[in-house]
């Protein structure tokens, strides 16, 4: 009888399902998978070292663009590094707007999770709806910071500028009558926060719709149930984070078991899976998305109540009014400084987290006092998660390789960095 | 044992099946939120950052002081700036250029500036037809793109001042 030999075989990097350039050398026996060696590195940009040669405030744009499915989280944990070191206290309606902008990052990378763990696996028409969804919120990103995707909204002391009081609308074109046009600018006659209240009133619809379109389906349920099970005290050892540790059981949250910003002043739980497989954390991240939409709905309320300053009035870190800067001679020496200089740090060291939608993201900076971090160093969720690959996927089929790197919601940003 | 009979009913008439393909017909027949780009855009922001512009005073006369500021700030060093000082003894720019391939559009070279002068508009729809050169765009190229959207710039920039 002939000697049979595994298969090795190469899995990406240009692969569609491989989201992005993952390289996965699979060693497979007929179709299971006896070795996953996932290489790394091919979207390198090298973020941490070009963060050592600027200024604190120019590599806020660097941020966006780690993780570029969830911007906003990622500037979260930047800024918060340098506010801690500064001590620095920033205004309270910031706050609200960041932990608001927070969760609708969110939400937006959950369901772009959603829309490809979907297509992957084989539903087509989730896709779709995802991305009705989120081209809403991507639109209060527009609003707010001028840019759809790589915002740089957060700044060192606040937010770049208040939330408008228009939302932009749709304008007249041939192919729409007046009363289409009327229609479609429906929701976007008031403010930002009436946009986003609206979106909240209306989104719990549609998880209903992408809940009945897969939780209970058959096909869906055959190729995540028991696909990748991790155990709680395996989780843990592995250093997963975010919805990939509480798919296994383990209610640990960064916004509740160290609560930053605004984050104890409401209310939300935290879901968390049973048996640790991918349909667990399908389910983990569908409840996080309405937690994440009632949180929403309580910033939208206090928001409204409390108009103020959203940027601190320390303008050795946070530029000047605008106005002020033409006129007053020591706004624009702020000005001038704060665009060329920057400002310093004290010497030190700093670790910073937040709860991003994928699981931790950690900055960690050393100091020596200059206006550009020593050294800087991110904890990427995704690196974690995407290192149990090998042990997730051993004794899998091929096919399920797909659903594993679509649970593990790997970004390779922020792996890559 | 009721609920399993129940179970088994729903299993086998494709309980949730039907209830999939449900929505995929409602949507089948409901308005379609589609936008005909390009005859229709989606919303545009006042905020939004796209192509670069240098703007003038009513007068005429270029706005860019050659500070610098932009030069300083800008994290992917898109911008180069030369200057001299003119006749009259004000110092304005000879060289202006702006790298649209290594432009990230943060748009911290128009909060950067002092006098208004370097402005990202709600163009989005450029390409570089002839060449790859045609990504440097440079002071002439830039006045031009400010000279021709100046109401539009000036409406935005107004719209968003209360903000600053």
């Amino acid at each position: 009888m002939a000697e049979i030999r595994n298969y090795t075989l190469n899995f990406g990097p240009q692969h569609p399902a491989a989201h992005g350039v993952l390289r996965l050398i699979l060693e497979i026996d007929g179709e299971v998978i006896e070795r996953a060696d996932p290489h790394i590195g091919l979207l390198h940009r090298g973020t941490e070292k070009l963060v050592e040669s600027k200024p604190y405030n120019q590599s806020i744009g660097y941020m966006d663009r780690l993780d570029y499915v969830s911007m906003m989280c990622n500037e979260h944990a930047y800024v918060m590094a340098i506010e801690t070191m500064l001590e620095l206290e920033i205004p309270e309606r910031a706050k609200y707007i960041r932990v608001m902008f927070d969760e609708i990052t969110r939400i937006l990378n959950h369901l772009m999770w959603l829309g490809t763990h979907g297509l992957d696996v084989g539903a087509m028409s989730i896709f779709l709806y995802a991305f009705r969804e989120r081209e809403k919120l991507i639109d209060c990103y527009e609003a707010v910071s001028g840019s759809r995707m790589h915002a740089t909204y957060y700044r060192p002391g606040g937010v770049y500028r208040d939330l408008p009081e228009k939302m932009p609308q749709y304008l007249k074109s041939d192919s729409r009558t007046a009363k289409e046009l009327a229609v479609m600018n429906e929701n976007r006659q008031g403010s930002l926060l009436d946009f986003i209240a609206d979106f909240a009133k209306e989104f719990p619809k549609s998880i209903k719709q992408y809940d009945d379109l897969l939780t209970d389906n058959r096909i869906w349920k055959q190729r995540l149930v028991n696909i990748g099970i991790v155990s709680a005290d395996r989780a843990k050892q592995l250093g997963f984070t975010g919805p990939m540790l509480r798919g296994s059981g383990v209610a640990w949250d960064l916004r509740k078991n160290q609560p930053y910003s605004v984050y104890d002043k409401l209310e939300f739980d935290i879901p968390v899976g049973v048996t640790g497989d991918s349909y667990d954390r399908y389910l983990v991240r569908m409840e996080e998305m309405r937690q994440s939409n009632h949180i929403i709905e309580q910033c939208v309320d206090w928001l409204r109540s409390n108009p103020g300053p959203v940027m601190s009035d320390d303008h050795k870190v946070a530029p000047p009014n605008r106005v002020d800067m033409k006129d007053d001679m020591e706004s624009l020496i702020h000005h001038f400084k704060l665009f060329t200089e920057g400002y310093c740090l004290p010497a030190g060291e700093v670790y910073s987290a937040i709860e991003h939608p994928k699981g931790e993201f950690g900055i960690y900076l050393i100091l020596d006092g200059a206006n550009k971090p020593y050294r800087i160093k991110i904890r990427a969720p995704g690196f974690a998660h995407l290192a149990a690959m090998d042990e997730m996927a051993k004794g899998h089929m091929l096919s399920d390789v797909v659903t594993i790197i679509g649970t593990q919601d790997i970004v390779f940003g922020e792996i890559d960095r | 044992m009721i609920s399993s009979i129940k179970k088994l009913v729903k299993d086998f008439s494709l309980g949730e099946l039907r209830a999939g393909m449900k929505i995929t017909a409602k949507e089948l027949v409901n308005k379609k939120i589609t936008v005909q780009y390009p005859e229709e855009k989606t919303p545009i922001s006042p905020r939004f950052r796209g192509l670069h512009a240098l703007r003038r005073y009513p007068n005429g006369e270029e706005r860019c002081i050659a500070c610098k500021l932009c030069e300083a700030v800008c994290p992917a060093n898109a911008i180069t700036i030369e200057s001299e000082m003119r006749d009259d003894g004000t110092r304005r720019t000879t060289q202006y250029d702006i790298d649209l391939f290594k432009c990230i559009f943060c748009g911290f070279c128009e909060e950067a500036c002092p006098v208004d002068a370097i402005v990202e508009t709600q163009i989005f729809e450029y390409a570089f037809v002839d060449s790859r050169e045609g990504s440097i765009m440079d002071k002439a190229h830039l006045l031009e793109v400010g000279d021709k959207n100046e109401k539009m710039i000036n409406q935005t920039k107004l719209e968003d001042s209360k903000y600053t």
